[in-house]
């Protein structure tokens, strides 16, 4: 068995951090991420050459199999010798379809450079600009494979001149998204070059690749592979330009090993000290420091339990550890650890500074999640919060067929949660609801699908999507006193809008609760706020709310701040026009009278007035509801441009941009996703068949005021509450 | 426009009320009680609905406090509402509310006083209650430092300390002596001032105002693992000791003879 030699032989190599490559596939759905990622596979010697490239043994999950693209992301570690020297390439094949953008966001942080598969038919698409945005964001490293190049030569017959314009007009669109997106210090850098061996061109299919050097080396032109094509000798192609040896050569060459690529990626990804003894040792990537992992994603086996991998970032690991997760709190011994092959895990026992294990034994684990060695836990500042770039924005309803079977389906609905961050569970025991959200309808589909699966094959019924909304507010509502049940405190709270500049900020990143009190406050004076406000943050809520103390001097305030930050998390999870969350509000404590007595200002008297009196300000403040927003891509023939467009234009979407490439035309834009239900079907008559689209989360927008109305009302109407929204005067009391 | 009358249960059982408060049960159009505010473990609302004749309303806080109250505040529009009130209806509760509510609406008030557990835990130490300085309760929760710095704060005006134990008795839990004590000693922990210590003189009282009350005066540690039985329970921290009450302490509260030493 070639595996266990292979197993080994990376084990070994696994200490030599020169020698290794943390690296993605990063793609726009379909561009042919997992095809070639097989290629790759079989020259490890983990599959045979004849079936990669239809077996895609990456794509493990039935599921995934049957319709062809990938939903999971899947961790491999496989061998590459270049010029006599062996590295040991970690690797991790992403899914495309944008429903599943979350997964990548949580791969990125495990890597240090990614491959981008561009199709060359299709060429820079809606996907290949998120993808790369967030690779860039993680400083994660892009080089690129333009792949599919048979099919310019197969099916639109292009002749070597019309080709070599389409190859430099995809290379130039990928480095203006490096010009867009990249960081200064890097993006000169990292701009893909075919003469600097950053591009390579090939067929995953047919199994070929080549750099210019590689081409050159070989005395290889272009011309040749055209004429292989129309000979019919293109099978000899994989023999002269192996597509393994292009691209892991390329990323041997151009991607950083762990050492190189820590020093400069966890002043990124780590917001700690880095003049501290963890920070020394990451940035060095030292085996001999401080245990510290990024938990990048959890899957829970059914045998196993909860799989977590992660990146080490330093120190070493082996079974039996004593470990301690910082977000969980919790302390555990490591019962096992392995690395993956394609579908596989292999036990290895130990794992060094640099690679990407899989531990057993750490069932609080979640992506995102910071371990660190027992002797450590009180020196550790967790890695800010992974980011998703993606919101849950539809939601569906479901039950089981047979209610007798509904503690199955909350089992399986637990699991799904731990192991997809980007679908939210909730479960109402109240009122009996059950409910999914998730990015887009594919997404949802494909997890009432794993929830058929993870339960055994319940019959489970689905309610039609339903949009999610927030509630905002568009000025400066009035200072609101609101008394606690038992009378005897009192606040006043004022609510007005954040600034977008500061929701960007905790969009990004920039701004975010791990970053403590005194951080939050020197960048939001950064920003621009007055030092008192600055200085004075409390909370930052997820939905993009803040609290903040303009109080002074009041006696035993502190004693009930955290009551008045979980009053606040609770105002924030439901507002007053029909309960949805609110979003992108400054909640601002102006003052509070409090009873003298602790038990008569407990959380049950102070939560509750706290709620009322954000509430109530808000009633007063111009309150908005938010619509979640796509950006929607169509690529579709010129002749059906203009149908394409009014669909978008007559759903209350606007056109960006409409670009010709070659024979398609690229048409990006913004539609409501609450008008996106039937798209397809109207898409499908308006283009025969022709249009190929798809469709991301990109923000939220306020909706226009008759189409709110109708909003509050079905949603209240869902609810079952009383037809009108409340008066201010229910929250708000008169002193 | 009617009344509402607060009276007080007095404590323990419902032996307590007073003759005048029970001739107002009598004479009521209709009887709230709410028994939330404190525990009265021997109080039956079947022997008290047969004693007095009438049918009792319970309220819950979430009536009392959420509702404002309304349910009693309706009845009080147009004939005698009576809310019966464990031990003495205004002392350690937040019932003002009500009455400032119904004062408002130009609903009448009016209070019948009953035993109340200050005073009967006072009584039952012994000492002067001419040398109490502010009185607490330990929460529960371990968020509030605020007994911890009550008891410093008399201390340090040579105050005794009465700290009532929080009551949850919708969840049916009542702090116990050694669980207050425990509380401040994790507070000590953080404060290190040296204000509850293992040597520090503590008096518990449990079950004041029944027939078997216990009073036991000594050290924290000793007093920490001391069967108290069953609560209601309370905790004094003594400040500085008249030699009468030092006496007391001894012959009535079982503390250790080196008090003596310790007054004089
Ligand atoms: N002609 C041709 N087809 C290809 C090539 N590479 C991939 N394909 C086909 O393109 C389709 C998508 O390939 P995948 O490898 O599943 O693409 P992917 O990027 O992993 O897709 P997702 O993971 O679902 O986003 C499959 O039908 C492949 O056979 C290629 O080089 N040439
Ligand atoms: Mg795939």
């Amino acid at each position: 068995m070639p595996k266990f030699r292979q197993t080994a032989d990376i084990l070994k190599l696994m200490s030599k951090k020169e020698d290794i490559r943390n690296i993605g596939i990063i793609a726009h759905i379909d561009h042919g991420k997992t095809t070639m990622t097989d290629s790759l596979l079989a020259e490890a010697g983990l599959l045979s050459p004849k079936i990669a490239g239809e077996a895609r043994a990456l794509d493990y999950l039935e599921e995934e199999q049957k319709r062809g693209i990938t939903i999971k992301t899947a961790n491999i570690s496989l061998l590459h010798e270049m010029e006599n020297r062996p590295y040991v390439i970690n690797l991790i094949d992403t899914p495309g379809h944008v429903d599943f953008t979350g997964k990548v966001t949580r791969a990125l942080r495990a890597i240090d450079g990614a491959v981008v598969v561009v199709d060359a038919v299709e060429e820079v698409m809606v996907q290949t600009e998120t993808v790369t945005r967030q690779a860039l964001e993680e400083r994660v490293r892009p080089v690129l494979f333009i792949n599919k190049v048979d099919r310019l030569i197969k099916e639109l017959r292009l002749n070597p001149d019309e080709i070599q314009k389409k190859l430099i007009r995809i290379i130039r669109d990928f480095n203006n998204l490096i010009d867009i997106y990249g960081e200064p210090e890097f993006k000169e850098k990292w701009k893909v070059d075919p003469s600097k061996e950053t591009v390579a061109f090939g067929s995953a299919l047919h199994k070929w690749g080549f750099t210019l050097s590689m081409a050159q080396e070989k005395g290889i032109k272009f011309s040749d592979i055209v004429d292989a094509y129309a000979k019919g000798e293109y099978q000899a192609l994989p023999q002269l330009l192996p597509l393994h040896t292009a691209i892991l050569d390329m990323v041997v060459k151009n991607m950083p090993n762990p050492i190189e690529a820590q020093k400069y990626r966890i002043t990124k990804v780590w917001k700690g000290e880095m003049d501290s003894e963890i920070g020394r040792v990451m940035l060095k990537c030292d085996d001999n420091g401080p245990t510290v992992m990024c938990i990048t994603l959890a899957q829970v086996d059914p045998h196993a339990g909860l799989v977590a991998t992660g990146r080490l970032f330093s120190g070493s690991i082996k079974e039996g550890d004593r470990i301690y997760l910082v977000n969980a709190k919790k302390e555990y011994r490591v019962q096992q650890v392995s690395m993956y092959m394609g579908a596989f895990r292999e036990v290895v026992g130990g794992i060094t500074a640099g690679n990407i294990a899989a531990l057993l034994g750490l069932d609080l684990a979640r992506a995102g999640e910071t371990l660190v060695d027992i002797e450590h836990k009180d020196a550790m500042f967790p890695f800010e919060r992974i980011k998703y770039v993606s919101e849950p924005v539809i939601t569906i309803a479901i039950e089981p067929k047979h209610p007798r079977e509904l503690p199955r389906l909350v089992d399986a609905m637990n699991r799904l949660s731990i192991e997809d961050p980007n679908l939210v569970t909730t479960i109402n025991k109240e009122t009996g609801e059950y409910l999914l959200s998730g990015m887009g309808e594919l997404h949802l589909e494909i997890a009432v699908k794993f929830l058929r699966d993870y339960s055994g094959g319940m019959d489970i019924v689905t309610s039609r999507p339903i949009v999610v909304y927030r509630e905002s507010v568009a000025k400066q509502g009035i200072e609101a006193m609101a008394k606690s049940p038992n009378k005897h405190n009192r606040f006043w709270i004022q609510v007005e809008p954040l600034e977008e500049k500061v929701i960007e900020m905790i969009e990004k990143g920039d701004l975010a609760e791990e970053m403590g009190r005194k951080r939050m406050g020197t960048v939001l004076k950064e920003a621009g706020w007055p030092t008192e406000e600055a200085r004075n943050i409390w909370a930052l809520e997820e939905h993009r709310n803040i609290i903040i103390d303009l109080t002074k001097g009041i006696q035993y305030l502190r004693e009930a701040r955290d009551m008045i930050i979980s009053g606040f998390r609770w105002a924030c999870e439901s507002g007053p026009l029909c309960e949805e969350p609110l979003r992108g509000l400054k909640v601002k404590l102006m003052d509070v009278k409090l009873h003298e007595d602790p038990v008569h200002r407990g959380p049950a008297q102070v939560m509750p007035a706290i709620r009322r009196a954000i509430l109530g300000s808000f009633l007063t403040a111009n309150p908005v509801i938010l619509e979640p927003v796509y950006k929607i891509g169509v690529s579709v023939p010129a002749q059906w441009v203009g149908e394409s467009s009014s669909i978008i234009t007559r759903k209350r979407g606007r056109i960006l941009s409409s670009e010709q490439r070659g024979a398609l035309t690229t048409i990006t834009g913004y539609i409501p996703v609450a008008e996106t239900f039937g798209l397809s079907a109207e898409m499908r008559s308006a283009t025969s068949g022709h249009a190929f689209w798809q469709c991301t989360f990109d923000h939220w927008e306020k909706a226009p005021e008759s189409v709110a109305a109708e909003v509050i009302r079905q949603i209240r109407e869902r609810r079952g509450l009383s037809p009108e929204i409340p008066s201010p005067k229910r929250f708000i009391d008169e002193a | 426009m009617g009344e509402i009358v607060f009276v007080g249960l007095g404590l323990y059982d419902e032996g307590g009320i007073s003759l005048r408060g029970l001739e107002e049960v009598k004479t009521a159009d209709k009887v709230f009680v709410e028994l939330y505010t404190s525990l009265m473990p021997h109080f039956s609302i079947e022997n008290f609905e047969r004693i007095s004749g009438k049918k009792l309303h319970m309220v819950s806080r979430k009536e009392l406090e959420e509702e404002n109250g309304e349910a009693i505040l309706k009845a009080a529009e147009t004939g005698k509402a009576v809310l019966l009130v464990p031990g003495d209806p205004l002392i350690a509760t937040t019932h003002v509310a009500l009455r400032i509510q119904a004062e408002k609406l130009g609903i009448k008030t009016r209070i019948v006083h009953g035993a109340s557990i200050i005073s009967a835990v006072i009584g039952l130490s012994s000492l002067h209650n001419y040398k109490f300085g502010k009185s607490v309760t330990i929460p529960f929760s371990e968020a509030s430092e605020t007994p911890y710095e009550v008891i410093a704060q008399n201390k340090k005006v040579e105050l005794h300390t009465l700290c009532l134990l929080d009551v949850k008795a919708e969840e049916k839990r009542y702090m116990r002596i050694h669980e207050g004590l425990e509380s401040l000693l994790k507070i000590e922990e953080k404060r290190k001032e040296k204000i509850v210590a293992m040597d520090t003189l503590v008096v518990g009282i449990a079950r004041a105002g029944s027939t078997n009350p216990t009073v036991k005066a000594g050290f924290l540690k000793d007093l920490l693992s001391y069967d108290f039985g069953e609560p209601p329970h309370s905790i004094i921290f003594p400040g500085k000791l008249h030699f009468m009450e030092a006496e007391a302490l001894m012959v009535l509260a079982g503390a250790p003879e080196s008090l003596k030493e310790i007054v004089e």
